[in-house]
């Protein structure tokens, strides 16, 4: 177990080096640069920009050096934990990045926990009790939830929440406490906003994970160790939870490797639907206006989440299936 | 205890699946005996019902299938007969019946272990469900029935997975769970169809040692009928979900009384045959579920079938020679017709 994790820990290194030149080629991929648009901004409002100070601009953000040259720079501060300024906000990646990062995180963990707490009990019952009609009524409601984009949800959400009730449920924080220092009462503040983003989120995720689970457990049911097992006399409830909900689960947590970026990269609409201060919006704000060296930062954030995250997902099934731990040592 | 008095006593059993397309009666009315540390065989093609049997007696046949009638009595506590049809499939004294008194040795155990759970895991759960023993205790159990069994190192291999076994030690290794209980009957459902043919009769030859030791009864279900002249003492013939003929193995086997077990007979190879000739065959294809023929379910392939009697009704299982019992009208007039 030990020399499979150490094994799939020396290929990071790798993996990221080659991560970071497909980043890099994506954010240098649009035609024109951070100053073309800057400029093209500028005459928009009226103003008019001169030659000189076009290359005043770019010689201060290195953008007329050669290609190789620029990446390797990047990645040189990014090496030392400097994810370079953003051009557009004048500011630090890192705090701007920083900033929302735990905001996203929480808000993905919980959209994860929700998820998983709702969907695995639903898939279980329904396939240990197919064709009931609570599985026709789950199996309507699924479809539902898959086949509603969530910033639909989130807007319909939104409509009612304030038609019915009055509130404005945007946002994580209500205003009072936006800029305010952390503190406890900020906390508590943030859970009582973060719920319902997360529901929204949940939403698509359940309806899919619900169906995933239910297929999977519907397929181990019919194995022949059900049968055995019951020729022992065991419980049919005891014995579901031990064998055949054990090894339907397999197949659910190689999917956690993609879940972690999706987490990031999915609320994207939904976050800008309900204004929600996550990367999401931050990085598409970035690719608008080739804010390069942010969109890059980002985008490299994510390429690394999904390696961890397909890293976690890998580990978790070799402690899962002893078959996988065997084949890896 | 009383040893005339059976062990087991199949009467009538009925089991059908209510399927869309119609009902199949995979069992249709069975009856047989199993005295204590008797060995019945149970031998039929695929799909004669042999297989849903042994189910319906561990009360594990899953929907659509269904129990309509008949009666399982099985010697519980002493002498009363327990109905165990009567009983609940899920109903606590079910459960405890099932794999402390009524042991089953599945047909394939690579199938039958669970793939991410050591063996170990799996036999030490059998015997905390029967036995009011700690952990550690299952634990030594567990291994006493590996050793037992012929499984060599059990200390060692206890903690195995069953994909990291041979065949054959898988198979030792499902006797030793199905053994952990002491059950006084088990249900063999084709043990060695799995397994390469030496170390079939090695496994027979376990079954019947540990059979002889604990004094358990086995009832032994296979379509090869040399398996059976090897371990049976008693003989049951099934054909489309009835019992063509019962009786003791050399009587079977020397005495043919029913014309499918004659047939049956014929259809093995032996070594004294002419070498290049065909082997003989039963002629016709066992019928399709949902199609069974009126009247005895073997008359369209039947060389002495008698028209207007085989085909409007169908015989019942009655005595035919002092240890014989066959379904069939060249021998008596007694019919299952309502």
């Amino acid at each position: 177990m030990a020399q499979y994790i150490i094994k799939r820990l020396l290929l990071l290194p790798f993996l990221l080096f080659i991560f970071s030149i497909i980043a890099f080629i994506l954010i240098q991929a649009p035609p024109g640069d951070f100053v073309t648009s800057y400029i093209a901004e500028l005459a928009a409002s009226g103003s008019a920009v001169d030659q000189a100070q076009i290359d005043a601009l770019r010689e201060q953000y290195g953008l007329d050096q050669p290609m190789t040259v620029q990446y390797f720079k990047w990645m040189g501060n990014i090496l030392q934990g400097d994810l370079g300024v953003s051009l557009d906000w004048k500011k630090p990646n890192n705090e701007l990045i920083r900033e929302r990062f735990a905001l996203t995180l929480a808000l993905g963990v919980f959209t994860f926990l929700i998820t998983w707490s709702i969907a695995i009990p639903i898939g279980i019952y329904s396939a240990t009790h197919q064709y009931s009609f609570l599985d026709y009524f789950f199996t309507v409601f699924n479809y539902f939830g898959v086949a509603t984009p969530t910033f639909m949800t989130a807007l319909v959400v939104m409509y009612l929440a304030f038609k019915y009730f009055g509130i404005s449920v945007t946002g994580l924080f209500s205003p009072e406490y936006v800029d305010a220092p952390w503190s406890w009462d900020k906390f508590v503040d943030l859970l009582s906003h973060l719920w319902l983003p997360a529901l929204i989120l949940a939403l698509d995720g359940t309806a899919r994970l619900a169906r995933v689970m239910r297929a999977n457990l519907l397929d181990e049911l019919k194995k022949p160790y059900m049968e055995m097992a019951r020729a022992k006399g065991m419980s049919e409830w005891r014995l579901v939870m031990k064998y055949p909900v054990r090894l339907a689960f397999n197949p659910l947590v190689s999917t956690i490797g993609w879940y972690l970026p999706l987490l990031f990269s999915g609320s994207l609409i939904v976050a800008t639907v309900l204004n929600l201060p996550t990367i999401g919006p931050l990085l598409l704000r970035a690719l608008i206006v080739q804010d390069m060296f942010l969109a890059g930062a980002i985008i490299l954030i994510y390429m690394f989440l999904a390696v961890i995250g397909t890293m976690i997902s890998d580990i978790l099934l070799a402690w899962l299936d002893p078959r996988i731990r065997m084949e890896g040592s | 205890m009383n040893n005339q008095q059976p062990l087991l006593s199949v009467r009538n059993l009925k089991t059908y699946f209510s399927l869309d397309e119609g009902q199949v009666k995979a069992v249709d009315g069975v009856s047989f005996d199993v005295n204590p540390g008797q060995v019945v065989g149970i031998v039929g093609e695929s799909g004669c019902g042999k297989s849903v049997t042994i189910k319906s007696i561990l009360r594990i046949i899953q929907k659509p299938g269904k129990i309509v009638d008949g009666q399982i009595l099985f010697r519980h506590n002493g002498d009363s007969m327990l109905d165990l049809t009567q009983l609940n499939a899920q109903s606590e004294q079910m459960r405890q019946i099932r794999g402390a008194e009524i042991a089953l040795i599945p047909q394939e155990p690579m199938a039958a272990f669970s793939p991410v759970h050591t063996i170990g895991n799996q036999i030490e759960e059998a015997i905390l469900l029967h036995q009011p023993v700690s952990k550690q205790q299952a634990r030594k159990i567990a291994i006493e029935r590996l050793r037992e069994v012929g499984v060599p190192s059990p200390e060692r291999r206890i903690d195995s997975y069953s994909w990291e076994l041979s065949g054959g030690l898988r198979q030792r290794a499902m006797i030793a769970m199905a053994l952990s209980c002491n059950p006084k009957l088990l249900i063999a459902d084709e043990p060695t169809t799995a397994i390469d043919v030496t170390t079939q009769a090695q496994v027979l030859n376990l079954l019947r040692d540990l059979q002889a030791q604990h004094d358990a009864a086995i009832i032994f279900i296979t379509h090869d009928l040399g398996v059976i002249a090897q371990i049976a003492d008693f003989v049951v013939v099934m054909y489309l979900g009835r019992v063509m003929e019962t009786g003791p193995v050399d009587d079977i086997f020397h005495n043919p009384q029913h014309p499918y077990t004659k047939a049956l007979l014929k259809s093995i190879p032996t070594v004294t045959s002419e070498s290049g000739s065909r082997l003989p065959t039963i002629e016709g294809a066992i019928p399709h579920p949902f199609n069974r023929p009126a009247g005895c379910p073997f008359y369209p392939r039947c060389i002495e079938m008698m028209p207007g009697t085989c085909n409007t009704s169908t015989p019942s299982l009655q005595p035919v020679t002092d240890t014989q019992s066959a379904s069939c009208f060249l021998y008596h007039k007694q019919t299952d017709d309502e």
